[in-house]
């Protein structure tokens, strides 16, 4: 299903969460919702599910006006940061609550809770309670009863923001495929920037209640419209007027058009590549990534004059305003 | 180390001489000539009638407090409506209000001359002195425990839950039985003992609303307090016996209900 969020104003009390927001969002593709904490990311999500009213604008789920239809109603399945998992029931009975509330027959809905818990890999725990379960497991078990009512849309909100970094991992993959074979247009909030390229067929990058670009993953790293958007999506250093990706930088041993003359003030060998750091002229001190093997061959050392250029056809932004260095992201 | 074991027995003795010791001492005094005077204490018409009364009355103002404290606890912890703050100040009058004046408070209203009295008893409804005074008093002194059980566990669980229910099928009534309810039967159950002590126990208000009618408005806590002023001792300590044996079988009762239904 294809959601369209049209001009989305949403305030709390004083605070702005999302102002004029609009995005399309095209059916069958995984999308993130990207940003910083507070941006507004969860609240365009709660909207599109219904569980949130926007203070104007209108939402449309395949072309059809949802702004005022209830959440229940929306064929949407949504899964929360903490689960939300009802703890007085079992793991069964918590993936056949839909089922059970759309009164279901109960053959349908035995077979449908059994295929779902094997899918999410829980038959074997399926007479546990939620608070016997690992955080990973119960966010698949958060899963499977959201896709238990076959929903058009799946809508999930930082589901992995609980979770420690390898189960994350794994999960991650895990929805990846999952996605393919359930066939449904998935919508998900992050503010982990790997996470959303790695995941993603589309990146909704939102901040300050604002989209700051929209496209596939590629486009916003290679093409980023605001310095917000490039130094969210990865490190940036500054060489001279200019926001650069420090692997885009070459170390030069003679003047060229272009360059910047500087002095190496550290070489750092990180494993595969090498980070060296050198002050120019203004006092301003650049960060350039190298492989080891390239820095071994410049013979790099500290007290060194050495020129320093930006890669020709490499991603550049003007300088951003302060905030863009200080929004990087907490994940 | 010794200052902690001070603390404990300290804690421990002060629980004793200001609980425990009056309760041994009561129970004692009842059983010292043997069970035979107890058992005719409590077998007269009276005592019958009076214990029948506060079974009676416990029985009508606990569901009333609890059909009453899940509403205005929903309306206080998920409405943020100002109607809401209101009756989440209201809640508290009965504990800030003495028993006695409560009981005044109502006798004013609907006795002669009060605003609900001389309505009422032109369409032949008399309210004071009978049954509907004692549950008026009672249910007005035990209100607030089912709120204050269950608002904080509301606000605990948050609307995680509920909007995941919502997002599965289920609507608002079908949300409510279902997730909202068994998650608050804990406070449900506790709400429920205190609610039924207070109810059972309770003296101040409805001493001036009953009349204290004997065979008739006489609860258990007024015929205890009647034996006493005239010097039966003996019934007195029988009837306040009977009267923490039901108070006993309510928490123990709600225990093995609540557990049962355990997960």
């Amino acid at each position: 299903m294809s959601i369209d969020a049209m001009n989305v104003t949403k305030q709390f009390g004083d605070f702005a969460a999302l102002r004029d927001v609009s995005v399309s969002i095209d059916r069958g593709k995984l999308t993130a919702l990207l940003g910083p904490s507070g941006g507004g990311k969860s609240t365009l999500l709660r909207i599109i599910a219904g569980l949130e009213k926007p203070d104007s604008g209108r939402v449309y789920i395949d072309g059809q006006d949802m702004t005022d239809v209830p959440a229940r109603r929306r064929g949407i399945g949504f899964v929360f940061q903490h689960y939300a998992a009802f703890p007085h029931m079992t793991v069964w009975d918590n993936v056949a609550f839909g089922l059970r509330v759309a009164k279901a027959d109960k053959v349908t809905t035995k077979r449908r809770v059994d295929e779902l818990l094997e899918l999410v890999h829980l038959a074997g725990l399926s007479r546990r309670y939620p608070s016997e379960l690992s955080g990973g497991q119960r966010q698949r078990m958060a899963l499977a009863r959201a896709l238990a009512v076959e929903p058009r849309l799946l809508l999930l909100d930082e589901p992995f923001g609980a979770l420690d970094v390898k189960v994350r991992e794994e999960l991650r993959t895990w929805l990846r495929q999952l996605h393919e074979q359930v066939n449904a247009t998935t919508v998900f909030v992050t503010h982990d920037q790997e996470e959303a390229m790695e995941l993603a067929d589309q990146i909704v990058l939102i901040n300050a209640g604002q989209v700051e670009q929209i496209g596939p993953p590629e486009e916003l790293y290679d093409h980023p419209a605001t310095p917000f958007v490039m130094s969210f999506l990865g490190a940036t250093t500054k060489l001279g007027d200019a926001l650069v990706r420090p692997h885009d930088i070459e170390v030069l041993a003679d003047t060229s058009h272009g360059s910047h003359q500087a002095m190496i003030e550290r070489v750092l060998g990180l494993g595969f590549h090498s980070r060296v750091d050198a002050v120019l002229a203004d006092g301003s001190t650049v960060t350039v990534q190298l492989t080891r093997a390239h820095a071994q061959q410049l013979e790099l050392s500290v007290g060194d004059i050495v020129f320093l250029r930006q890669m020709p056809g490499t991603t550049v932004t003007a300088v951003a305003p302060s905030a863009a260095a200080e929004a990087v992201p907490d994940g | 180390m010794a200052s902690r074991l001070l603390l404990r027995f300290g804690a421990l003795g002060y629980l004793v001489v200001l609980l425990l010791a009056p309760v041994v001492m009561i129970t004692y005094r009842t059983f010292e000539h043997g069970v035979a005077p107890v058992v005719s204490a409590l077998s007269s018409p009276t005592a019958h009638h009076a214990i029948y009364l506060s079974i009676l009355v416990t029985l009508i103002a606990v569901p009333l407090n609890v059909a009453f404290g899940l509403v205005a606890g929903v309306a206080i912890a998920r409405r943020r409506m100002p109607a809401g703050r209101a009756v989440n100040l209201l809640v508290n009058l009965p504990f800030a209000m003495s028993p006695v004046v409560i009981g005044l408070a109502l006798y004013t209203l609907y006795g002669r001359g009060g605003w609900l009295g001389d309505w009422l008893s032109a369409h032949g409804i008399q309210v004071l002195f009978s049954l509907p005074a004692l549950v008026l008093a009672t249910t007005f002194v035990s209100l607030p425990f089912v709120v204050r059980e269950v608002v904080p566990v509301l606000e605990e669980i948050g609307t995680d839950q509920e909007q995941a229910a919502a997002t599965l099928g289920a609507g608002s009534m079908t949300t409510f039985w279902r997730i909202t309810l068994p998650a608050l039967r804990w406070a449900l159950a506790y709400g429920v003992v205190l609610t039924a002590a207070r109810a059972l126990g309770e003296f101040g208000a409805v001493s001036i609303v009953s009349g204290n009618i004997v065979g008739q408005t006489q609860t258990l806590p007024l015929l205890v307090e009647e034996r006493f002023r005239n010097f039966d001792a003996v019934g007195a300590y029988s009837a306040g016996f009977a009267l923490a044996l039901i108070s006993l079988f309510i928490v123990a009762a709600m225990t093995v209900l609540s557990r049962r239904k355990e997960h």
